[in-house]
């Protein structure tokens, strides 16, 4: 039933491959599958967005591949990293890889950062586990680390304790520790959810100039379309622990085949339009993963679907645009998708109509 | 504001609630005080929705729960109906509470979470003695229905049962239930998925006609608030930017600081890169000691020497555009106020 | 963060102990659903532990309630041939103590007394702390400030001196009445329990009268005491319940304590304290007279707290799910 590693043909040994990676985790409920058959493969120094609403998968991927689970999570599939399986790694064995060649940006800066420790301890210490620099040695890297991530009067900031810095500057130095030892692979989850807009610009910013400088891969997480748009090379959009479309950057907003990328899109206000003018709407919620529809996923909510897609689960499919794929069976702007609308608006099918006129019907509750 | 005045209020006459000089300050450890909110004027008129943005911490909730008299302003009057909230007392205010409504920001903490949902919603109806037992609930159906929830699968559940967008909808319809003349919303949909944000946005455009509400819209996220808003307010750091309607201030923002947030906002379209150069450097300031004269110039790119000294007033500089600073994009530099300057240096 | 700990303990910040973080949207009931089990929730569950606990207090509490249809011997009677003797002795299960009574019936009997004085100090502790608490806590400001110097006082006294004194003055005169001492206990050891119940209380309710359906409930013009019982207080009793039950086995054990001072209940009325404390001039030959209250005692202490931790443990994983 799942769609998986095969049809995705990603060709080339990228930085990263990961193939049908699948993360499970028993719950008292039965078993959740929080990543469902992922794969995809990242080069150096390219940005790869992956969005999709709360709890469609997106943090556990990135721990997946991080190797970051709890121990009721089972993992399976491949993941490549410089050629080398991180999937057979142990815990001993990824140690020297975490922070070292791949790390990862919280969302919170508050709950990464030691509320305990000065800010000078924390950059230092993955410095001195990880190289072999002296004291002094030590201390110039993380000075110039700070200020490479544009703290002011990164000397003093080394003997100040978490709290003593706003949530802007508390995130840049979650930064400078992830870079410390100069990482291949930057997963960055939500990395600004936390903060105001101003600074928020501030920290992405931040992380595409040391993405550049560094030349380093990223993987950047956010449930707003807007904060990867600008700053991606390509995105990944999950739905429900799979990828549902995945596209360079610019032919995912330009060609999207998905109906579930387009509704995404039409939700969040936009700028452009006039004040009080109607949003459309994704009825209904996304699907538990401990018994997910065994069609498309997206089915349920979805203004396009037809009776197959609630049996027949789409596979991923190659678009007219190389590297471009979808899973759909009646992908926006093509024919089949139009019809499929069409009757659905004409049979008025709740989530169709929700889709056109932005209304929504009484909810069960 | 970073400034202050009120030359942007209309007529009393013709607002439905009026707010002037509102000053809320948090005493803080050491003897100092924190500005939350330093003489903010705003006013709404019936069947209008003003929409207050500013990022966290500049003292927007603080305004709004002032407004409520929940706690009163440090000082300021707070006119509704013509009536002044801010002399009231005890029983006279809280009679008026009903026709003055708030629905928070967080879904989750705005519930109790051991009550079931027709008792959160049937609350306000039992504190005011509203009807019998029947009559009270075929009103709790009516709202619960109004938000888009079904009441016969929704009445005997328990907050923590519902999503985050399900359980925005219960304050809305708590909020509701004794149909109140003005409803703040205080980040509605902040904590929601885009998904449920444009559901909960689109309920509340439609409750407004429904039922003629005036709103106070709250949020740091200006995409959302120009949806909404008839008005605009920016807010700094407990001090008014700029009002105007949120056409002209999106196409033209007067404010420097309302254009660095412009400028800020991630927009859904990869050709338009975020451009750097709008954005403003550093953080907020802490408002335990705000700077002096417009407290915006720490981070301005305009900036210059006057701004430290002297506090910039409201003025309208384009139609319907009322702008607080001294050298805004539009409209002329502010004329000197020589008599202002050794109040503002103080303040 | 490259440390593995690091990331493992921040996963765990966001997973269960702060699920439900304002700033990240989040669609909750899924997020609850999905919730795996934590560590709070695996000692939530009653499992064979909770169950031996309450099984043990069903036990001594139905025991205590039925003494006197159970088909004992009067606990104040003589027999001459049991004095000392170990169990099993001539039928009597427990044996006998230093003056030849049927210990079974002492422990039954005992815990009557035992159990009444507890409950009743800690109930009057619940009550008037749980009251003084919601008060401070929810109207802070001076009130608070007022309160919380009286608890602080009432706390800075050694509490066994405190009850000792109270007792000695009021209820042990020559002819005191067993009521009399018993009243005077319970007000004594209840007074000991105030404060900390109006401390928990007051803490509880400084964090949930944060909440914004309390702020809500303020805003549709509900009264405050409406608010205080309505809102606040339903959120609040779990944890004082559970800080309740440590309650009643602290008091359980504070009567024993008063009973080796003579100030326990008074003689010849047995109490689990006092039996142990008759039981200590013979600890060398007759050592089960000590040894069984003791033993009870233990027990019943070790269920309490166990009892009350699942209370807790229960009422922590209802709060992190919401
Ligand atoms: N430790 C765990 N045990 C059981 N289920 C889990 C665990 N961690 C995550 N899940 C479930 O896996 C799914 C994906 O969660 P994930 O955190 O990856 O979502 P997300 O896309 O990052 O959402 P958000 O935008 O809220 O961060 C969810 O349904 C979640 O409840
Ligand atoms: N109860 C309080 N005590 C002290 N300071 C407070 C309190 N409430 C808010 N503040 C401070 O007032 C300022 C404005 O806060 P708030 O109104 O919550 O901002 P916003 O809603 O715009 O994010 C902040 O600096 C905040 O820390
Ligand atoms: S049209 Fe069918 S296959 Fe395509 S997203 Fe909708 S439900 Fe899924
Ligand atoms: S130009 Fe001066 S007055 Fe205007 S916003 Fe900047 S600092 Fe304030
Ligand atoms: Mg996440
Ligand atoms: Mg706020």
């Amino acid at each position: 039933m799942h769609a998986s590693a095969d049809e995705f043909p990603r060709a080339g040994r990228g930085l990263l491959d990961v193939s049908d990676l699948r993360t499970q985790f028993r719950t008292p409920r039965g078993v959740v599958t929080a990543v469902d058959g992922v794969s995809l493969s990242l080069q150096r120094g390219r940005t790869l967005g992956l969005v999709g609403e709360s709890g469609c998968g997106k943090s556990v991927l990135s721990r997946s591949i991080m190797g970051l689970l709890p121990p009721t999570a089972t993992r399976t599939g491949e993941i490549t990293f410089q050629g080398e399986r991180l999937d057979l790694l142990g815990d001993d064995a990824m140690r020297s890889y975490w922070g070292v060649q791949v790390s990862m940006v919280f969302q919170d800066p508050m709950t990464s950062l030691n509320p305990v420790m000065k800010i000078g301890r924390q950059i230092l210490e993955p410095l001195e586990v990880h190289t072999d620099l002296d004291k002094a040695a030590a201390r110039e890297t993380a000075v110039n680390l700070l200020r490479s991530v544009h703290i002011p009067e990164p000397e003093r900031r080394l003997k100040q304790y978490p709290h003593e810095l706003s949530g802007g500057m508390r995130q840049r130095v979650v930064i400078a520790i992830a870079l410390a030892c100069g990482p291949q692979l930057v997963f960055a989850d939500e990395p600004t959810t936390a903060l105001d807009v101003t600074v928020q610009a501030q920290i992405l910013d931040l992380l595409d100039e040391q993405q550049r400088e560094r030349d380093m891969a990223m993987v950047l997480v956010s449930h707003d379309l807007g904060v990867v748009a600008g700053r991606t090379h390509e995105i990944a959009v999950m739905y429900a622990g799979q990828i549902v479309e995945i596209a360079p950057t610019t032919t995912l907003f330009s060609e999207v085949r998905m109906p579930y990328t387009e509704a995404l899109l039409k939700a969040v206000p936009r700028l452009e339009n006039a004040s009080h003018s109607r949003l459309q709407v994704i009825g209904g919620r996304p699907p538990d993963l401990a018994s997910p529809p065994p069609g498309c996923r997206f089915a349920p909510r979805c203004p396009y679907a037809q009776a197959r897609c609630h049996t027949e689960m789409p596979p991923l499919v190659e678009a007219d645009t190389p590297g471009h794929f979808y899973r759909c069976w009646f992908p926006v702007g093509t024919d089949a998708g139009r019809e499929a609308l069409e009757r659905n608006v004409a049979a008025k099918v709740p989530q169709a109509e929700a889709a056109v006129t932005g209304q929504l019907t009484v909810e069960a509750g | 504001m970073a400034g202050t005045g009120t030359a942007h209020l209309r007529s009393a006459d013709d607002v439905l609630l009026r707010v002037e000089h509102l000053v809320v300050d948090f005493p803080s450890a050491g003897g100092q005080k924190v500005s939350a909110v330093a003489d903010l004027s705003l006013d709404v008129a019936e069947g209008e929705t003003l929409g207050l943005v500013g990022e966290s911490g500049c003292g927007k909730s603080t305004a709004a729960r002032a407004i409520m008299q929940l706690p009163a302003p440090t000082s300021g009057t707070v006119l509704f109906e013509g009536r002044e909230l801010t002399a009231m007392r005890g029983e006279q205010l809280r009679k008026l509470r009903p026709r003055l409504q708030i629905v928070f920001q967080d879904p989750i903490s705005s519930l109790n979470p051991r009550r079931r949902v027709a008792d959160i919603v049937g609350a306000p109806l039992k504190v005011w003695k509203q009807g019998n037992d029947a009559e009270r609930r075929a009103r709790v159906d009516e709202a619960l229905e109004t938000v888009g929830l079904d009441p016969s699968v929704a009445r005997d559940k328990r907050p923590h049962e519902f999503s985050g967008g399900q359980c925005q909808r219960i304050s809305i319809a708590r909020a509701l239930v004794l149909e109140p003349k003005v409803v703040i919303c205080d980040e509605p949909v902040s904590a929601l998925d885009v998904s449920v944000q444009a559901q909960i946005l689109n309920l509340l455009e439609d409750l407004k006609q429904q039922y003629g509400l005036t709103l106070i819209f709250i949020t740091h996220d200006l995409a959302v608030v120009k949806n909404v808003s008839d008005r605009v307010a920016v807010m700094y750091l407990g001090k008014l930017c700029e009002v105007a309607d949120p056409d002209r201030l999106y196409a033209a923002p007067a404010h420097p600081y309302s254009a660095a947030l412009l400028s800020a906002i991630p927009v859904p379209d990869p050709s338009v890169r975020a451009s750097a150069s709008g954005l403003v450097p550093g953080d907020l300031p802490s408002p335990l000691a705000p700077p002096s004269g417009c407290r915006f110039r720490t981070r301005c790119p305009r900036a210059e020497e006057r701004c430290a000294l002297e506090q910039p007033q409201v003025r309208e500089v384009a139609d319907g555009q009322f702008v607080a600073c001294h050298f805004p994009l539009v409209g002329d530099v502010a004329p000197p106020a020589d008599a202002e300057v050794a109040e503002a240096t103080v303040s | 963060m490259p440390e593995a700990d690091d990331l493992d303990l921040e996963a765990a910040h966001r997973g269960s102990i702060n699920p439900v973080s304002t700033l990240e949207p989040t669609d909750t009931a899924q997020v609850v659903e999905h919730e795996p089990l934590t560590m709070r929730q695996q000692r939530a569950r009653l499992g064979i532990g909770g169950k031996l606990a309450i099984a043990w207090l069903a036990f001594v509490t139905l025991a205590a309630v039925l003494a006197p249809v159970l088909p004992l011997d009067d606990p104040n009677q003589s027999v001459t041939s049991i004095v000392r003797q170990g169990p099993g002795t001539d039928g009597h299960l427990l044996g006998g103590d230093a003056l030849g009574r049927d210990i079974l019936s002492r422990m039954v009997w005992g815990g009557r007394a035992s159990l009444l004085l507890a409950f009743s100090s800690v109930l009057l502790g619940l009550v008037v702390g749980g009251m003084f608490g919601l008060v401070a806590g929810y109207l802070r400001g001076r009130t608070d400030r007022v309160l919380t110097v009286g608890f602080d006082t009432l706390l800075s006294f050694p509490q066994i001196i405190l009850a000792v004194t109270l007792v000695t003055v009021f209820a042990s005169q020559q002819g005191t009445s067993t009521t009399r001492r018993m009243v005077v206990l319970i007000l004594s050891l209840g007074v000991v329990s105030i404060p900390v119940l109006a401390r928990i209380t007051r803490a509880n309710t400084l964090m949930w009268s944060e909440r914004e359906f309390v702020q809500a409930a303020r805003a549709m013009g509900a009264r405050t005491t409406s608010i205080m019982v309505r809102e606040v207080l339903p959120n609040v009793l779990p944890a004082m319940f559970s800080i309740a039950l440590l309650g009643v086995a602290v008091v359980i054990v504070a009567e024993g304590g008063l009973s080796i001072l003579g100030v326990g209940v008074l003689l010849p009325t047995p109490s689990w304290g006092n039996v142990l404390a008759e039981g200590r001039a013979d600890l060398r030959a007759a050592p089960h007279i000590v040894l069984i209250p003791t033993v009870v005692i233990f027990l019943t202490v070790l269920s309490l707290n166990y009892l009350g931790d699942i209370v807790r443990a229960r009422f922590d994983v209802r709060e992190s799910a919401l």
